[in-house]
Order: structure tokens, then sequence, then C-alpha cells
């Protein structure tokens, strides 16, 4: 069959069940939006605000199901503006493709309207990228590029694709995904030798080590990070840390990944995680990190952390073992495959002692109840008790990220949605819209901090038009409260360029987008409002506003030692 | 990369799809790791597709292990070979114009060119130039003696190495390797 580029490429799609593309069209790209017409029963498409917005909202639409997002963009400005939700999905290992279209060949290197050397750009932030210039090869790369983008560790994967690729016709033959294993270029793919698309076979004699360290092991401790959460292994963790009887800290990325309320846990991990589980790691004997790579917010000074343990990584990707913590034993392979193998050969432990030892220190951060204001934990719980449990939440960066992390109790992975690794400041709403797409049973909610949500608060619009009934908490302390807190502790309360003491008025601001606003100055108006946005089933912004000066707390400075905890 | 004693040369085999794109992706990959590429020679090999890259980077072995493992991760490149100074032969070919302008002095420099097994390639009234081609001791033992005299310009293109013996560069695929994930390599 004979088909046109942009059918060519819709029909790609169809084989990889993509539903739902977020996107914005352009020059470059009007082929495919003109065939996109022809399959709309088929495939749902997001006219978002701005580029930005569809990339995080593919983002979050992977996270939260599991499955690939898809964003489209056209050339030049385009393309440049999905990059920092690329790099967003690639700090994060999440599977997202990125088409976008650059001009005809033609004009290739000419310094053309609208042209960019956009694979160039791409590069560092991808775990690959392609340039489609021959319309014979088109399906052959998508396919290739949605068996990179999910295999493995996951992560983006770009495609340029030149217009007059897109107007030219091949020969096209459907293949069910099942299939793609042995057709065309991607088969080649399938055999060489370093690319990850077998899952790595998983050396059993490993599996024996840690076995037999385990049980040698009297004061052990887990720390659950991103990679259960990409690999689902939340049961299989949480069996695992029930076995091994020992406290389990979350990273940023973990959270979902380990039962929040399961009583072996202790919290959040690293510069803000609690001092349970910072004095946990400092006193373990066994420290057992499961796809997490010790970053510079967990291990805040690698000489030191953990350095009374023996340090155990389990990680699919081979190339973040040592990279930022020397270990002394590790485990290559897919985290639910390796923790189902532990937990079929170990035995049940038990470390009463020092588990006792360990939640003698707090996993929550109690804060003072102010009365007539709102404090950040107030507002967490107060939001947790009156949403559904398994509501999604997703998250802006800052101060009500950490906030969020510690306060809310996430029980499956892509509950939490969160950008951890790249902490791209208004990400959230445009994921939270990615989320609930993908998941329209669940609530799902937002939460911001006023500078955040100023960032791509345009994304409202989205939500109006499509309906997609997102409720948003802005903590409002009008300021950069991370950012201010930073100043506060460490630049002599020097407030430089941090104090956000204007508009908009986002209670107005969700008016005008054709949203419900409310703003809430304590338990009581919180409380009402939170029931009156549920019960409305429309997007609502609930700014709730908090003192200026509250602070994250515990924190450890960078670089300091993990029990180094800052007096605030 | 921290700075360590044990920064050395380290000579890196790679076997990489021939298609474009594909270096841009390894320099990078090098800049952002925070390396320098000492050398670097490129040529086509037996497999039409494919094309082999000898990297020359100075690091300490943990962080060339580190870089190794960032390179396979690449998908253009098939194999990455960390080569072992004593089991693999080197060659590097050198280019050398010298100033000789008088008949003794182009005398004197082809005697010690025939010592370093070296050619003359090219010769005119004011200049010698010697093509030399071995190990990276060699070329400099040839640069050493030479500076008695006027070098006027070198070319170098970097060095090539293979291992001896049955070995090559295809035994540490996934597959067949001792590089399989999934082998605890410490």
């Amino acid at each position: 069959m004979k088909l046109t580029g942009a059918d060519i490429l819709m029909e790609c799609l169809l084989e990889q069940d993509v539903e739902v593309i977020f996107g914005y069209p352009g020059g470059t790209i009007l082929n495919v939006y003109d065939s996109l017409v022809k399959y709309k029963d088929r495939i749902r498409h997001y006219l978002t605000a701005h580029e930005q917005g569809a990339s995080h909202a593919a983002d979050g639409y992977a996270r939260s199901t599991g499955k690939v997002g898809v964003a489209f963009s056209t050339s030049g400005p385009g393309a440049t503006n999905l990059t920092t939700g690329v790099a967003t999905a690639y700090m994060d290992s999440s599977p997202v493709v990125f088409i976008s279209c650059n001009v005809a060949e033609n004009l290739i290197g000419k310094d053309s309207f609208q042209e960019v050397d956009s694979t160039g750009i791409m590069l560092p932030i991808t775990k690959s990228n392609f340039q489609v210039t021959d319309v014979n090869k088109l399906a052959d790369t998508v396919r290739k590029a949605f068996a990179i983008a999910r295999s493995g560790r996951p992560g983006p994967v770009f495609i340029d694709i030149l217009k007059n690729v897109t107007a030219e016709q091949a020969e096209y033959e459907f293949i069910p995904r099942k299939q793609h294993k042995a057709a065309g270029a991607i088969s080649s793919l399938y055999e060489r030798s370093l690319a990850d698309f077998k899952i790595p076979s998983i050396d059993e004699e490993d599996i024996d080590k840690l076995v037999d360290m385990i049980r040698e092991s009297e004061k052990p401790m887990l720390i659950c990070g991103g990679g259960v959460v990409r690999s689902r292994a939340h049961k299989e963790f949480e069996a695992f840390c029930n076995l091994v009887d020992a406290p389990a800290a979350i990273t940023v990325m973990g959270g979902g990944g380990m039962n929040g309320r399961n009583p072996h846990t202790t919290g959040m991990i690293g510069m803000h995680g609690s001092q349970a589980s910072n004095i946990a790691c400092d006193n373990c004997d066994l420290l057992i990190a499961v796809g997490c790579r010790f970053s510079d917010r967990v291990a805040l000074d690698p000489a030191s952390f953990a350095k009374q343990a023996k340090i155990v990584h389990i990680d699919i990707d081979r190339s973040e073992i040592n990279k930022n913590i020397m270990t002394d034993h590790h485990i290559i392979g897919d985290a639910k495959e390796v923790l189902r193998m532990l937990n079929e050969r170990l035995e049940q432990q038990s470390h009463t002692e020092w588990k006792k030892f360990v939640f003698s220190h707090p996993t929550e951060t109690v804060y003072d109840d102010g009365g007539d204001t709102l404090n950040p934990k107030q507002v967490c719980d107060t939001i947790a008790r009156l949403v559904p449990q398994d509501t999604i939440v997703a998250t802006d960066v800052g101060q009500h990220q950490m906030w969020a992390i510690q306060h809310f109790h996430f029980e499956y992975p892509g509950q939490l949605i969160t950008s951890g690794g790249f902490g791209t400041m208004g990400f959230g709403l445009g994921a939270a819209i990615g989320a609930k797409v993908g998941n329209p049973d669940k609530t799902v909610i937002h939460v911001a901090g006023d500078g955040s949500f100023r960032m791509n608060c345009n994304e409202l619009c989205t939500e109006q038009y499509y309906n997609i009934p997102i409720i948003t908490f802005i903590f409002d302390n009008r300021t950069l409260g991370m950012v201010r807190q930073w100043q506060n502790l460490i630049y002599k309360k020097n407030f430089s360029e941090t104090t956000l003491d204007r508009g908009p008025d986002f209670v107005k601001l969700a008016e005008a987008y054709g949203l419900r606003g409310f703003r809430v100055n304590n338990q009581k108006d919180l409380e009402k409002a939170i029931v009156e946005a549920m019960e409305s089933g429309e997007g609502c912004v609930i700014d709730c506003m908090l003192d200026i000066d509250e602070m994250v707390r515990p924190m450890v400075g960078g670089g300091s030692h993990i029990t180094d905890f800052m007096r605030i | 990369m921290d700075k360590s004693n044990n920064v050395r040369r380290q000579t890196l085999a790679l076997l990489v799809d021939n298609e474009p794109g594909v270096l841009s992706q390894i320099a990078r990959l090098f800049s952002r790791k925070g390396y320098n590429i000492e050398a670097f020679a490129a040529g086509p090999t037996e497999n039409p597709g494919r094309s082999r890259i000898t990297i020359d980077v100075l690091a300490d072995e943990p962080h060339t292990e580190l870089l190794c493992n960032q390179l396979r991760k690449l998908y253009p490149i098939h194999s990455v070979k960390w080569l072992n100074a004593e089991s693999s032969i080197y060659r590097e070919l050198m280019l050398v114009k010298v100033r000789a302008e008088s008949s003794e002095r182009r005398n004197d420099i082809m005697q010690l060119a025939n010592i370093f097994r070296a050619q003359i390639i090219d010769v005119s009234l004011q200049t010698l130039t010697i093509g030399i081609s071995g190990d990276a001791e060699k070329l400099s033992g040839l640069l050493n003696i030479l500076k008695e005299f006027e070098v006027l310009e070198i070319a170098r293109t970097g060095v090539v190495a293979i291992e001896r013996g049955i070995a090559t560069i295809n035994d540490e695929s996934k597959e067949s390797g001792e590089f399989s994930y999934g082998k605890n390599v410490l």
C-alpha cells in the first residue's frame, strides 16, 4: 500500500497503540496535521498553549500510564520549545517520543525560515535521536524510536522528519508490534550487542551473594529509587522490605515505589530527607539501593555517604554502577525481576532493635500550628483527607514539591509525578494534564508554588477547553520559597530578586480562563474549597496562602554529611 | 572528572555504524563527561556498514571503565574495547618536514631516518620530509633527534591499535563477551 510520509507516521503510531498526542502545529509539520484529521477517530490530539506544555503533558502521560508518550512540534522554535520537556524526561528516564518536522531537503543548511539543527540540539538530552531524510526509512525509524524509548532504562527519543518526507509516498505494510523484532532495520537493533533491548539476564550468583549479605547484616537499610517506579515493582519492593525487615527510604523519584503507609517507611532521604532516613543511612551496616543513582541530592557528600555500610546497588543501567558512589556489590537487571528473585530465595529476617532505633527519630516534620494561617503539612494533610486515596499528584519544583513528597503517602508507581532530576519549574500543570488524559477515572491534583505556577499557567486554557478537571493547589507564599530559604540560611537574608510581590491574582486568572478560583487562608476555607472543587467536577485553582518565611525542614546543606542537619 | 594520581593515556577501540552524526555523538559524550580526546583515528573496516574509531584519552582506570559503559549506551556504537597495553599493538603514522639546505644536512638526516627505519618521502633544495610509522615511543624518539634540526611541520594520524593473537573487537559484544549484562565485573 502506497502512503504519504505523514500517513505512514500515523499508521506507525497506531502500530504502537498510541491513542493520544500532545502538540502544536506549524509550517513544516502541516502535512502531518493534515493527515491527523483522517485518523481522529483513533488518535486524539490535544492542542496545548505552548510546545513546552505539550512536552510535559506527554511526559506526565508516560509516567502515569507506563506507556510511551508522544508530542508533536514544528521546526525551529517549535523544536527548541520542546527541549526543556525533553531534558526533563531524560533526567527522569521517562519514555516519550518527540516528533518534529524540519524544513524540506532543498532548504536544509540554508538558514531557512524556522530552520534549526534540532537533532544537534537534542543530542545530549535524548536516549537517541534520528533525522529522517528518506520516506522509505520512515516506518523503520519510528519503530526503532519507540523500541528504544521503552526498552531497558526508558528515556526520550527525538525524531526530526524533513517536510518533503511527509509529502512523498512510499510502500507501507502494517506490522504488528509483536513482530517488530523480526522486521526491517529494527531487527538489527535486537541483534546488537550493546543496546539494552533484551532484558538483561540476571546473574544468579549475584543474587545469592546479596542474599548472604542480607543474612549476615544486623542493620540493613533500603533505598527505593525511580527505577522501582519505572519498573512498576512496588509490590515486589514492599514484599522485599517486609522480608528483610529493614527501614526503607524513598528518593524524590522513588515516591510511589514503596507503599507510603507501610510501617517500614522512613520517608524521603537526602537534602530534605527525614531524620529517620538520614540517620538510618548513617548507621546501617548494609545499604541496598534499588534503581537509584545516588544523585548529589541524596548522596550529599559521596566520600562520607554510608561509609560504615556495605553498599549494594541494583540497577538496570550498567553505567550507573560506581558512577557517583563506589559500591561493594551490584546486580544489573530490571528491579521487578531482581526483587522477585531475591524474594524467592530470602527467608524472613527480623531486626526489631535496629528498627526501634531508626524509628525513634521522626519520619515527618511537625510544623507549628499557626492558628489562623496555614502551614504546609496542614495543607497536605487536609488535601490527603478529602481526595480519594489513589489521587495522582503532579508537582512543580520547589518547597511545595518537597512538602508534597514529605507529607503525602504515595502507594503506587505513577501516583507522584514530579521533575526530580532536572528540577523543571512549570512542569506540573502540563504533566497533570497528561496524567488526567491517561487516567480519566482518577482524580488528579496539581501541587504548585506561586513561582512555578506563573511559568506555565497558560495551560489552564488547555485544561478548560478539553474539560480536564484538575485541581491546582498553589502553595502561595509570594516568594520563590526554596531560593529564599537558601538566601535565608546561606546568603545572610539577602533576598535578591526572589520576592513575588506582584500579580497576577490567581483567582481572577483562573476565572479569566473559565475555571473556578478560590483563595484560602485557613483550614476551614481550605476544606470548603476542596469539597466544592471535588463536587464541581471542573478545573479549579485553590490559592493557599502561606507564610513567606516557611521553610522545608529538615535540611542538610549540599555537600555536607547526611546527618549534618541545619538548625532551622 | 575527578583528578586522580593514576591518570594515564588509555586507548579505546570503538566499532560504530558508518552513518552521519555518529562522530558528533561520541565527541559530545567525551566533552559532557569532562574528558579530553588526546588522539583520534577513524577508518573503514572489513564490514562496509561499520567504521572503527581509536581514541586516546587521559583518565584513571575507574573513570575509563565508566566512560566505556557510557559509550556502550550509544546506539550507533556496536563494540567498545579498552585496549590493554601489553596485549595490543599500536601504530601511528607521522610525517615530519625538516629544513635541510645543505647536502651535508640532508645526509645527516637521512642517516638518522635510516636508523629509525623511516622513509624520505619528499625532498627539495630547502627541505626533507620524513614518513615514519610505529608506536608512540618510536615516533617521539625520532622527534627528539630531529629537534637538533629545524622542524617545520608535523602531521600525525593518531594511534590505531589492534590486539595480538585471535582476540578481536567483536569478542566483547553483549551476547558473547565478558561484558554481558548481569555479569558482576567487580
